[in-house]
């Protein structure tokens, strides 16, 4: 690596792990949402000061070079966010249709009070 | 006939043209009937026009799906303690004439669901050939599983009892079109199920369901929540406690 991608690497890292962390103290994102994305600013800074274990790794994997193992753990990564995302998504749905279906007959129950309060 | 432990559910989205003669004709039918619209987030007026004619609405906040909106109304119908459903569509596909058959035969038969069938009667329903090709590969898989001949698993057309009431208020219940899956869960749970010949329409309201990429959508979905069944913890709501 040289000390050019090495400060622009650094840079990239610590931009995102700032970034991510002035979000979550705006409450723009929540604190149970945040982490993944401070660990892949988290990862990116430990490949880039130890730059061995970025070896170590594509060596595990068998790639053919450094930069292949960071492609293929960053869209690893992104397919993990997008499926959780995904799952979220559904709980969301799940939850909004029942409190759509609760608030319906709930209006309609209190419409039905109102009602027989005026005939009395 | 007596129509007081029963309760018709009507889900409507954006059907404030048909909905009006729809209730009329259903009231000469069966004058005592209850019948529950379900406006589920109509963005006409079909609410203030249902409560015109004298039928109780109950309004979802925002379009959820014509399962979701029937589903409201089984939670309405199980609070209020009905003991018989009849469901029909809004749109016109139904023919109200056909509530006394189903009553009948929910009230009277050994069963606990009723389907109008709209292909076991002599009727000119007209639909597209994906949209037939669909129903008929879903009817021949139903019948297959189920072990008895199903011939329009689509129909909105029903009535049920209070113990597949229970059933669909809980958590088994599709949000978007109840049709062959839900079938296939039903024979699952214990229940049993009977098809009668129903006259049917085609919908005023076209282009509600199975246009364009839909009906491959459809199938997908279709086989994918059957497959679900299969592999999911059966739920064995009412087999235990069926005591008929």
């Amino acid at each position: 690596m040289t000390p050019h991608q090495k400060v622009f690497a650094l840079i990239t890292s610590i931009v995102i792990l700032l970034f991510i962390l002035e979000l979550v103290r705006k409450r723009k994102i929540k604190e149970e949402y945040s982490w993944f994305w401070l660990l892949i600013g988290l990862v990116i800074f430990i490949l880039v000061i130890w730059y061995d274990s970025l070896l170590f790794v594509t060596e595990l994997v068998g790639s053919e070079t450094p930069m292949t193992t960071i492609f293929l753990f960053g869209f690893l990564f992104l397919l993990f966010v997008n499926i959780h995302y995904s799952v979220k998504i559904s709980l969301f749905t799940e939850q909004i249709k029942k409190m759509a279906q609760k608030i319906g007959i709930l209006s309609k129950e209190i419409e039905d009070l109102k009602n027989k309060e005026k005939e009395k | 006939m007596n129509t007081k432990d029963a309760l018709l559910i009507i889900p409507a989205y954006n059907e404030s043209k048909a909905i009006g003669k729809i209730i009329i004709e259903i009231k000469n039918q069966l004058p005592d009937l209850d019948i529950l619209v379900v406006n589920d987030g109509s963005i006409d007026n079909t609410d203030t026009i249902a409560k015109k004619y004298g039928v109780d609405v109950v309004s979802l906040p925002f379009n959820v799906g014509y399962g979701a909106a029937l589903q409201t109304g089984y939670q309405y119908a199980q609070n209020k303690k009905y003991q018989y459903i009849l469901q029909m569509d809004a749109d016109g596909q139904h023919e109200p004439r056909e509530l006394v058959n189903l009553l009948r035969v929910i009230k009277n038969d050994q069963v606990d669901v009723v389907i109008g069938s709209r292909f076991l009667s002599e009727c000119n329903y007209q639909a597209s050939w994906p949209r037939r090709l669909g129903m008929i590969i879903f009817s021949k898989i139903t019948s297959l599983i189920i072990k008895q001949r199903i011939t329009d698993p689509t129909s909105g057309f029903q009535a049920l009892n209070h113990r597949v009431l229970e059933f669909f208020t809980s958590e088994f219940y599709p949000s978007d079109y109840p049709d062959a899956d839900v079938i296939v869960l039903l024979y699952y749970a214990g229940f049993r199920i009977k098809e009668i010949p129903v006259v049917m329409y085609s919908a005023l309201n076209k282009g509600k369901i199975h246009n364009g990429l839909k009906p491959l959508y459809y199938v997908f979905k279709m086989f994918l929540s059957i497959i679900m069944i299969f592999l999911r913890k059966k739920p064995y709501f009412y087999r235990k406690e069926n005591k008929l």
